[in-house]
């Protein structure tokens, strides 16, 4: 069976976000891009599917600007056998929506027919939580969202999901889209010389148009805005003094 | 133009508070009717029929829909969607589930987690952990949206639209129910409640986040926890605060032993008003904190739950 794993390059998730004076957006402009943290867990679980026997083949694939290169390297560094990077972008600011994504991906996995594909949960630049639910409707397999725990079974795979009320537990044939959320594992570092191997793993570069994918937004950005920010309040010097300003002054005792 | 309006429903129950707030956000694009999916729904969707503003019910119960599962209940979606402009939710992780896959149904963007509605086509949504907030018009035919309940009020009850019973759609037959680990609790909703004590990292422990359920009750709290504490076992994932997890707005937020990352604000930071008890003062949630005391939380938890 082959894994297909979809990375974004997003901005680093310890970087502060800033929205450009203009509004048109946030200043992506020589910040620190990674891997997004749930596509990091996604390509664990790929690469611990294939130490287990239950996988031959990781794939990474990667949709945006050229730079990308660098994310589907982190995933080739870590495991993945081999890479696809679709060039759709030539400007970090050009963001694809998650259904054009989700298209390109269906052509992939056309391409590839990989048992199951391992998404993150979201991305966190645009968090949509939107691409893996919409892969697997384009293809017309089961979803197993938010997963906690895997275990693949033959032509099944038992899925534990993170809810709002708790842990679900699904069943769902194979093959299938699984997005993963963050206590499915904890992804390991790429070592020094796995990072140098990587650099001869093989990382194919395609566009939209070979794929015959429109990758139009659907949504127009009319404005992007900094949120009313919050300003610090007081220092309390006791816990008396914070229940007397609780009831007294807040009064929300 | 006409909204359908998915109730969030578990084992039977509505939601009404989630259900509510996203009929409040929902008025202006039009007359609502309500889809309430169930292995059981019938009392739901009569409890949904009282929510003001709403036209209509619709109830489809079949054991089809008992687990929540998102194929069959899109396409049983997509099948109606014909007759509505909007499809809407709360974004809750039923709806985070389902709404992508029905607008990918219909070759339509999915709008996640909306905050306010502009016009008809126009929404602001959070992005970047809240960091910023994006206006964004939607140039497709039939708008797919989940909706974030902190921002809204609940519409009231007391209307009586109502209740038809429709049939289910085919089973894809894709995926089943195993089991749900639930834990009942007597406390408030996370996402509802008016007082939610949240404990991280520094709590150090699961036995000492006891601690935090106690002051919690003690206020009639609901409890959350940071990504780290639940990662750590000390609180079960369905208490996770922040851009991943639950995103609350009670009157009263208490974070106790929490840093402050901005993934945790992200889910916190519209709180009425923010207490913050840590005992290093450069953490930075004592920059959104009303209230910060600067303590070791082994002192200062007990010290409180005896002041209430
Ligand atoms: C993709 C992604 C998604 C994430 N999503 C979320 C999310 O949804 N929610 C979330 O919360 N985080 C999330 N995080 C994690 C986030 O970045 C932080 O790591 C996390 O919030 C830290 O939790 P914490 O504040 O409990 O722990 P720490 O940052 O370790 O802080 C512990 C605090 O406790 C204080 N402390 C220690 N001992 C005591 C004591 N005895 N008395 C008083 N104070 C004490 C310390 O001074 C410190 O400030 C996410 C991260 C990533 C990468
Ligand atoms: N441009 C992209 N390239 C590769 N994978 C992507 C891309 N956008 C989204 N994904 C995948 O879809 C997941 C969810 O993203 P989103 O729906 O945008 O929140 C991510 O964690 C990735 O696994």
């Amino acid at each position: 069976m082959k894994v297909l794993v979809p990375v974004k390059r997003v901005i680093d998730y310890n970087v502060k976000v800033r929205v450009k004076a203009d509004g048109s957006g946030v200043d992506l402009a020589n910040v620190k891009m990674s891997m997004n943290p749930f596509d990091e867990i996604a390509v664990e679980q790929a690469i611990r599917l294939k130490e287990a026997g239950k996988a031959e083949e990781v794939v990474a694939v990667s949709i945006g600007v050229k730079q990308s290169q660098e994310t589907l390297r982190t995933a080739l560094a870590m495991g993945a056998d081999r890479a696809i990077l679709i060039v759709a972008a030539d400007d970090v600011h050009n963001d694809i929506e998650p259904l054009a994504v989700a298209k390109l991906l269906k052509a992939v996995v056309d391409e590839e027919q990989p048992g199951i594909v391992l998404c993150g949960k979201q991305a966190i630049d645009n968090d949509m939580n939107a691409t893996g639910q919409m892969l697997s409707a384009l293809l017309g397999w089961s979803q197993a969202t938010f997963a906690s725990e895997l275990d693949i079974d033959g032509d099944k795979a038992v899925v534990t999901r993170e809810v709002d009320g708790g842990l679900q537990t699904i069943k769902v044939n194979m093959p299938t889209v699984v997005t993963v959320d963050l206590r499915l594992n904890e992804p390991r570092y790429a070592s020094l010389p796995n990072i140098m191997k990587a650099k001869k793993k093989p990382l194919d570069e395609k566009t939209p148009a070979d794929y015959g994918v429109d990758v139009g937004n659907r949504l127009e950005i009319v404005k992007t805005a900094e949120p009313e920010t919050r300003k610090a309040g007081i220092k309390v010097g006791s816990v008396e003094e914070l229940v007397t300003k609780l009831k007294d002054e807040a009064g929300v005792l | 133009m006409a909204v359908l309006l998915l109730a969030e429903i578990t084992d039977g129950q509505l939601a009404m508070d989630a259900t509510a707030k996203t009929v409040t956000a929902a008025k202006p694009l039009g007359d609502i009717t309500v889809l309430c999916v169930g292995a059981t729904c019938a009392a739901a969707a009569k409890e949904a029929a009282t929510i003001e503003g709403v036209s209509k019910v619709l109830c489809a119960e079949h054991d089809l829909y008992g687990h929540r599962l998102a194929e069959p209940a899109a396409d049983l979606v997509v099948s109606l969607a014909g007759d509505y402009s909007h499809i809407v939710a709360p974004a809750t992780t039923d709806a985070k589930n389902l709404m992508p896959r029905i607008a990918a149904l219909l070759d339509v963007m999915v709008i996640s987690d909306i905050t306010a509605v502009i016009d008809a086509d126009t929404f602001e949504r959070p992005i970047y952990a809240g960091n910023a907030l994006q206006t964004v018009k939607s140039a497709d035919t039939t708008k797919v949206i989940s909706v974030r309940g902190s921002v809204f009020d609940a519409a009231a009850t007391g209307g009586s639209a109502s209740v038809e019973n429709i049939g289910a759609a085919s089973d894809p037959g894709l995926s089943s129910w195993v089991e749900d680990k639930v834990a009942e609790s007597d406390r408030p909703e996370l996402t509802s409640a008016g007082i939610v004590v949240s404990g991280g990292r520094g709590v150090g422990s699961e036995d000492d986040f006891a601690m935090i359920e106690k002051l919690a009750d003690k206020l009639g709290a609901a409890v959350g926890a940071s990504r780290a504490a639940v990662d750590s076992g000390y609180a079960p994932n369905d208490w996770q605060v922040g851009q991943t997890g639950k995103v609350v707005a009670p009157d009263l937020y208490i974070a106790i032993g929490i840093s402050g990352a901005i993934q945790h604000l992200a889910g916190m930071k519209d709180s009425k008003i923010i207490v913050a008890i840590n005992k290093d003062e450069e953490a930075p949630i004592f920059q959104v904190a009303d209230y910060g005391l600067v303590a070791d939380l082994f002192d200062a938890v007990p010290k409180l739950i005896d002041a209430l």
